[in-house]
């Protein structure tokens, strides 16, 4: 039963890294680049739902929506800002660094702002407790709205990119930047419009995240966004599918090792077999196996 | 012709360093140096190790690493693990830091094996997030080791101090998450300095050798170098290894400096800032990472006067620097106006 | 490639130079103060930092120390122990004579290790870490150790019966709550309770703390130990409530402030005790006072390691007071001065009336167990 209920609780942590994941490996299928300052917009998305609600006095819908908003232009912004500048730099590394370098704007921004200590976030979601077995098992609501919200963004997702003229548009230019433009895309619109639909999964991520583990900080997105990372990675970067997947088993793997290894050494658990599935299968599970040309 | 000017070029990088060194001697002498400046003079020496070692495998074999914060961990706690035992059977101080920074950079080294055997098979974003997994999982390994002395020798557990189970006279050395206290404060500027210059030493000499150019072809075309022979996975590991081995030696230096020691200070943080450094000076620019590595450790200090708004500045001049030094269009603008300014500099530098 | 780097490294070095000692013998006392004030730690800093400028200001409305003014410098550390040493150069420069600090403990063992050759007091209002000043006899501290706070917990629970089975969550990655944890357990083996369930969590692990509750629910424990901070206690509470395990809850110092997170549901602290030398809530005068001011300032209610940085200076002033030192002394001299009369002086705080003094910088105050009750603190 402690079993069942251990994985009930990885499920439920995996689903919160599965939705950040998503908005990472979005942007790195396209974009080719490791935004580092998802974490950070999570984190910003969280504190415009909160403000919206405390001092608004906002209806947890209209807060979702203003942090959707608030979100997706933060990430249009940054992106014009700060990272096209940077496309067809000498060195793809250009563009990490200065994702780093907003990563630490975001935080000090929110921490003048807000100010340093953490608050404690009213969970947005009206659905109740499932319990199981009599009780025995519980299952948050949080936790199956997290999943369904999930399920519902990768197939969107899906079908946006592969049904849609912006969608394919997006999948030219992660091909082929050059060739795309001579095709008559708009590259840079392309792109801004990744940001913009990451970013705007980055509000969603960081309402979710807050509803379920309730304390928001201007630190709250940088851990979650590595373990998301590596989660996106685990799956196979830029695979949507995957992002699920290995969000999903990145929680499962890192509650089960907490309780049958070490619960201080957990991460180190995550992290080896992290190490193990990339030796075994170097892109990630559903990564697409690239041919390297002569 | 080429060779004559790789060495003019790598004088000038050793002069940088050595009259960087003769410049602080003359301000202490004649009472000019503040008591922050003093207090960096060490922390700088251990940056720039840690810069020019990690350019090693960024710039010159052109893997990304986001883990190197692991191995200036390894070399941080082998040698303050080493002094701290040793304090009293060796009574030198001097002989004691140097067998402790030997034995930082040899485990640094043997982790750089261990780990580039596998890592280097990968390739791209996929080794970088394994080498930052490996940087955890030491930093995570560390902080649950509890190691301890006593008169019948040394005792070691994965769980708590009390498992040790030693004697009442008994010393615990690396106490889990607290790390180790008391380390001798062994490391000085002149030993920085003398750290920095073996460190330029090796590095250049390797970049400028056979095995360097060999590396430097697997960088730029992987598939050409092992059509014409060379053993990818030897060159790879060699200078994975040797950028170990620095990194722990930056360790070595950092540890001896503090008082106290902790692994939560090697995460992953530490490991971007040091590919802040060398992305900043110019990837494969050793000179380059010596003084990014300079002034960005030295930026937050000298911005201490703008109280609140300390971190917002830095950021903003991070990545206004990071525009500024790479993206296309201002580099074509300082072309054009700041072009004749720096004409002679530039012919130096490049 | 480097043009823009060299010529801000330029610019550098001559800021460098140019902001060289510049040392103001000066007709106020010079107090410097470090702590986190930005990065994950950030708010027990600023909590420090705000709470004895509050202190600094009443005193100078006063009339001051010895007929002379205090002046406050607070400098931001990170909480990492290498910055934390350039904070202590930096306030060296400007001319600091007194040290209130540092906020927490690691980034505190390096600056007392610089303080002690430079003979420069130290008074730490919350580094609860032993090492923290046993370096030299420069060192105190406000807040008690962490020895103190696990072993008086231990004998609290276990001499009021409170619980037979107990199962302690602590965070191993922080020194501070495993310095706790490891003297609680040491008491423990004299008291008749038993240990039934360990839970440890790291920095990088500290939202998800099912499993641990899950591992104390099973072993059946009556009573939850929880040396670890109200951030990650509120998160606690949250979750033990989602999954039904309601034992008893027992708390240190750092719980306090659990009841002023904002946004938090306080009916789930209900009935926590917690061992605290001081409560927001408390009726005296003093505390009312200075939590009414902090709330005007700040727009926040202050926590115990404000407390603790208020009680701190104001234990500087009865020091410099009793040792009749006066501002144009160096920190060497006032140093010795104060150190001697911080054993000599007896201060009436927001933590403790009639704290004292030990030579080795312990302070002596009475820890009180509270129990929250309708959202407050009660007495127990």
């Amino acid at each position: 039963m402690s079993f069942l209920s251990y994985l009930i609780n990885g499920i439920s942590l995996g689903s919160v890294y599965a939705i950040i994941a998503l908005g990472y490996t979005m942007v790195y299928g396209i974009a080719k680049m490791l935004n580092f300052a998802h974490g950070d917009v999570i984190m910003v998305g969280g504190y415009a739902a909160l403000t919206m609600m405390l001092s608004y006095s906002a209806h947890p819908f209209v807060a979702v929506l203003v942090a959707i908003v608030v979100c997706t232009v933060l990430g249009i912004t940054i992106e014009a800002v700060a990272y096209r500048p940077l496309r067809g730099a000498a060195s793809p590394l250009a563009v990490l660094i200065t994702a780093i370098g907003v990563s630490y704007l975001l935080q000090n921004v929110v921490l003048l702002i807000f100010g340093s200590n953490p608050k404690s976030f009213q969970s947005v979601v009206p659905v109740p407790d499932l319990k199981l077995a009599g009780g025995a098992l519980t299952i948050s609501g949080e936790t199956i709205v997290t999943i369904i919200s999930c399920i519902v963004i990768m197939t969107v997702l899906t079908l946006f990119i592969n049904k849609t003229k912006a969608g394919q548009a997006m999948l030219a230019v992660s091909e082929d930047k050059g060739a795309a433009q001579l095709m008559g895309i708009n590259v840079n619109g392309t792109i801004a419009l990744t940001f913009a639909i990451g970013s705007g999964l980055a509000a969603i991520a960081g309402v979710l995240l807050c509803s379920t583990y309730p304390s928001l900080s201007p630190y709250t997105g940088s851990m979650p966004g590595i373990k998301a990372f590596v989660a996106a990675v685990f799956g196979g970067i830029g695979s949507i599918p995957g992002a699920m997947i290995g969000g999903i088993l990145l929680g499962v793997i890192e509650i089960l090792g907490k309780a049958y290894i070490s619960s201080q050494l957990a991460d180190a658990i995550v992290f080896a077999v992290l190490i193990v599935v990339l030796l075994v299968k170097p892109t990630g599970l559903l990564g697409k196996q690239i041919q390297e040309k002569v | 012709m080429k060779k004559n000017k790789n060495f003019k070029n790598n004088l000038i990088t050793y002069g940088i360093v050595v009259a960087a060194y003769i410049v602080v001697q003359i301000l202490q002498s004649t009472g000019n140096l503040s008591s922050l400046l003093k207090g960096l003079l060490v922390p700088l020496c251990v940056y720039v190790i840690l810069a020019v070692s990690l350019n090693l495998v960024v710039g010159i074999s052109g893997e990304l690493s986001l883990g190197h914060a692991g191995f200036m961990c390894v070399g941080a706690f082998a040698s303050a693990f080493f002094s701290k035992a040793m304090q009293t059977a060796i009574p030198s101080d001097g002989l004691r830091f140097f067998l402790a920074i030997l034995i930082g950079a040899v485990m640094a080294a043997i982790f750089g094996i261990l780990i580039g055997i596998p890592v280097l098979r990968l390739r791209g974003d996929y080794l970088a997030i394994v080498t930052l997994a490996f940087g955890e999982i030491i930093k995570n390994v560390i902080n649950v080791f509890y190691i301890g002395i006593d008169g019948n020798g040394v005792h070691f557990s994965m769980k708590d101090q009390f498992s040790l189970g030693m004697e009442p006279d008994g010393v615990v050395i690396l106490n889990g998450p607290q790390g180790i206290t008391g380390v001798p404060k062994s490391s000085t500027f002149l030993i920085g300095i003398i750290l920095i210059l073996i460190t330029l030493f090796i590095v250049l000499n390797l970049i400028d050798s056979r095995d360097g150019r060999a590396i430097k072809a697997i960088r730029d075309n992987r598939i050409a170098a092992e059509s014409i022979g060379i053993n990818i996975t030897k060159y790879k590991l060699m200078a994975f290894t040797v950028s170990a081995a620095l990194a722990g030696v930056a360790g070595a230096l950092y540890s001896h400096n503090l008082a106290t020691l902790q692994a939560s200070k090697f995460n992953f943080n530490t490991s971007i800032l040091a590919l802040v450094f060398v992305v900043l000076g110019g990837i494969g620019n050793i000179r380059g990472s010596v003084i990014a590595a300079v002034v960005l450790t030295a930026l937050p200090e000298l911005l201490r006067g703008l109280a609140d708004y300390r971190m917002l500045i830095y950021a903003i001049v991070l990545i206004v620097m990071m525009l500024f030094n790479w993206a296309p269009k201002a580099l074509e603008w300082r072309e054009r106006y700041l072009g004749r300014l720096f004409k002679k500099s530039a012919k130096e530098g490049k | 490639m480097k043009k823009f780097v060299k010529a801000a490294s330029l610019a550098l070095a001559s800021a460098m130079l140019l902001s060289t000692t510049a040392f103001a013998e000066g007709d106020t006392f010079k107090i410097g103060g470090i702590g986190p004030m930005t990065g994950a730690a950030a708010a027990y800093g600023t909590a420090v930092m705000n709470a004895a400028q509050i202190a600094v200001d009443e005193i100078n409305e006063a009339g001051g120390v010895n007929g002379a003014q205090l002046e406050f410098q607070p400098q931001d550390d990170e909480h990492d122990a290498e910055k934390s040493v350039n904070a202590y150069n930096t306030l060296k420069d400007w001319g600091m004579q007194m040290l209130l600090g540092t906020v927490t403990s690691a980034p505190c063992i390096a600056v007392e290790a610089e303080a002690v050759n430079d003979n420069m007091f130290l008074l730490t209002p919350s580094g609860s870490a032993v090492d923290c000043i046993t370096a030299g006899d420069n060192a105190f501290r406000v807040c008690f150790s962490d020895p103190d706070q696990g072993t008086a917990s231990a004998k609290y629970i276990g001499e009021n019966g409170l619980a037979e089975k107990v199962a302690v969550i602590y965070d191993s990655s922080d020194v501070y709550s495993s310095g706790i944890y490891a003297t609680f357990r040491t008491e423990a083996e004299n008291q008749p309770f038993e240990i039934v369930a360990d839970g440890a969590f790291t920095a990088d692990s500290k939202t998800d703390f099912s499993v641990q509750l899950q591992q104390a629910k099973d072993a059946g424990a009556e009573l939850v130990y929880l040396p670890i901070y109200y951030n990650e206690a509120s998160l606690i509470f949250t979750q033990a409530a989602g999954m039904d395990f309601a034992p008893a809850w027992f708390g240190v110092d750092g719980m306090d402030g659990i009841l002023t997170v904002e946004g938090f549901d306080t009916s789930l602290a209900e009935g926590v005790m917690l061992l605290t030398p001081f409560s927001a809530d408390a009726e005296d005068e003093l505390t009312k006072n200075f939590v009414a001011k902090y709330q005007e300032l700040y727009n926040e209610v202050p926590n115990q390691f404000a407390a603790d940085a208020y009680d701190g200076i104001y234990a500087i002033k009865a020091a410099l007071e009793k040792s009749e030192a006066t501002p144009d002394m160096d920190a060497s001299t006032l140093c010795d001065l104060v150190k001697v009369a911080m054993t000599e002086i007896s201060v009436d705080g927001l933590t403790g009336t009639g704290m004292t003094w030990s030579a080795e910088g312990e302070p002596t105050k009475a820890p009180k167990a509270v129990v929250i009750e309708d959202g407050a603190y009660k007495g127990l």
